[in-house]
């Protein structure tokens, strides 16, 4: 440190700027907040059914295996777009129906496969699940992942 | 150790260390899935292993900076700790806390957002334990001494406490949800607990290295400054994809890459000030760890989150192994080897006996850092295949993962090493105390 700067002044610089960067920092979470609710999710599709489903998968903590928009334990497929994978855009009967299928088959028991536990949710909960992921598919996050594999 | 209630430290160490231990048992279990994934598939399925892991660490890592914060404030404040009976009182709920959580866990009773899947009760129980620690050591600040260190260790403490609120906020907007979660996570890990960090190791650097107060506290406004003018911003690198406006890209891209600094500055000022010093401290393992701390803490928070914090490069690799790899260096560096380097330091104290089982100590740092190491370049490794494989050119996520076994099987042989470490620290620590002093440095005359 040059021998200028003395302690006093090296305090105030921490409070003052810390200060500054915060207000800062939360002046735009807020307007990103008001970005999310207004621009980039569907807020007025936000159904019940998809509270739900953000419910159904919090409450089997589906996190601690997949990754949902890059977050989440990496050991299991991105499920943000899997709705797309699944050809949702184009037919979402069928997407719906591959899904559902997709849950009720597990575990697949297959040796040398990771294994997803069954977690016995009924068709409401899995309905309402699906909906989660087709409405987070549909938030406007700057084109990512940059493939349908996610 | 001058003041009699610095002993209060003791058991929050000992917990802590128990839950390190239990902590690295479950990283083995997950890490075995990994490589036979069908492995307790029934009995304790991954995200089982996973949450265990996840949540042990953080448990652990508060407990070890409420017992170092109180070990050191006596002796900043130069008075008793306020009541050392709240003290235990407060150790025990969040210890029961904590057990309740990881046995709930067991049995499918939780929350489902990452790192905050406590219930809702257990984390009321943790608010209130951490409020009582906050009370007890401000009350013992209040009437004592004020120094920059116990001054900014308070503070990144009790904003920790402040940022935490937000975990209790769970909207029903997924992407708003996430944009508020990072509040508790960014800012804590890379913004208020480095104030933690930087304090403690400026704490040790006084003590060990006999440098002059002002010169230490200087650096460490300094520091904790460069910290949260980059950190508080760098929550930008993870507002790129989740449905947040673009201009966190360039925001998040150039203050996280400014992140890199504290971390550098840091390493800096551990190695300028023992060279600076003039004090020849018996305890060298304690040494050790206090220069390690920063220097895997800089490779791991600073170089290999600065390896995929662009917006352009963190497009491809966002959510790979890269993020793990990460994750496991910087966790290490910066919070896991600050733990440690105060307990090597505050434990022969505490037990009332000249530095001990410092070899073994030693062999304990050198095996995990190394161990842990090895394993942040094989999941490194992984997560460039995977990044190229799956982010380039589009194979599908199984498919992917089932390339990268021979990665995957390194870092459970990284983990057992990591665990034998762990072994030999936890017997240096509480084992039969063998005294090792080394040959130049005399005995010490007062606790310091």
């Amino acid at each position: 440190m040059t021998e200028g700067l003395t302690k006093a002044a090296a305090r105030n610089i921490f409070y003052g700027g810390s200060l500054f960067f915060f207000l800062l920092f939360a002046a735009l979470t807020a307007h990103s907040h008001w970005y999310m609710v207004n621009e980039s999710t569907d807020s007025e599709g936000l159904s019940e059914s998809v509270e739900l489903g953000k419910h159904v998968w919090e409450e089997n903590m589906c996190i601690n295996c997949h990754s949902i928009m890059g977050e989440g334990a990496y050991f299991a497929p991105e499920l943000a777009n899997v709705w797309e994978r699944y050809g949702g855009h184009e037919n979402p009967e069928g997407a719906r129906m591959a899904l559902t299928a997709w849950m009720k088959a597990q575990p697949t028991g297959a040796p040398g496969r990771r294994q997803m536990p069954q977690f016995n949710l009924s068709d409401e909960e899995l309905n309402a699940l699906i909906d989660f992921l087709k409405w987070t598919d549909s938030i406007n996050d700057q084109e990512w992942p940059p493939h349908p594999a996610g | 150790m001058k003041y009699e209630t610095q002993k209060v430290a003791l058991p929050f160490f000992m917990v802590a260390m128990a839950l390190f231990a239990l902590q690295i048992v479950f990283g083995l279990l997950a890490a075995t899935v990994y490589i036979a994934p069908n492995f307790m598939a029934e009995l304790m399925p991954f995200n089982i292993m996973r949450v265990s892991h996840t949540n042990l660490l953080i448990v652990w890592l508060l407990i070890g900076f409420m017992g170092a914060t109180y070990y050191l404030m006596p002796e900043e404040t130069e008075r008793e700790i306020h009541s050392p009976g709240l003290a235990y009182l407060q150790l025990a709920i969040f210890a029961f806390a904590g057990a309740a959580a990881l046995v709930g866990y067991q049995f499918g009773i939780h929350e489902g957002r990452e790192f905050l899947e406590q219930p809702f009760w257990i984390k009321v129980l943790i608010t209130i334990s951490y409020l009582m620690f906050l009370f007890n050591t401000s009350m013992t600040l209040l009437k004592g001494r004020k120094t920059a260190i116990n001054l900014v260790l308070m503070l990144g403490l009790s904003l920790a406490a402040v940022f935490w609120l937000f975990a209790f906020y769970n909207p029903s907007n997924l992407a708003v949800d996430k944009l508020y979660w990072w509040w508790v996570v960014h800012l804590w890990v890379e913004g208020v607990w480095e104030l933690i960090m930087a304090s403690l190791l400026g704490y040790l650097l006084i003590k060990m290295s006999g440098v002059d107060r002002e010169v230490i506290e200087k650096w460490l406004y300094v520091i904790v400054g460069l910290s949260l003018f980059s950190g508080l911003l760098g929550t930008g690198h993870h507002y790129y994809w989740i449905g947040a406006p673009s201009y966190w890209q360039p925001i998040g891209s150039i203050f996280s890459t400014l992140e890199v600094i504290p971390f550098f500055a840091m390493v800096v000022f551990a190695f300028y000030m023992f060279w600076k010093g003039s004090r020849n401290h018996p305890n060298k393992a304690a040494m050790l760890w206090s220069l390690g701390c920063p220097t895997i803490a800089f490779f791991g928070a600073g170089v290999w989150g600065f390896m995929h914090t662009l917006s352009f490069i963190n497009y491809y690799t966002h959510g790979t192994q890269v993020t793990a790899a990460h994750g496991h260096l910087a966790f290490y560096g910066a919070y896991v080897m600050l733990i440690l380097a105060i307990v090597t330091y505050a434990l022969p104290q505490l037990r009332r006996t000249q530095p001990y089982n410092q070899v073994m100590n030693m062999w304990g740092f050198w095996i995990m850092t190394a161990a842990m190491c090895f394993m942040t370049f094989t999941l490194t490794f992984a997560g460039v295949v995977q990044t190229h494989l799956q982010r380039v050119l589009g194979m599908n996520y199984m498919e992917v993962q089932s390339q990268l076994d021979l990665f995957y099987v390194m870092r459970l042989g990284a983990g057992v090493a990591v665990a034998v470490a762990a072994g030999l620290l936890l017997y240096s620590f509480f084992g039969p105390a063998r005294e090792q002093v080394p040959a130049t440095s005399k005995p010490l005359t007062a606790a310091e």
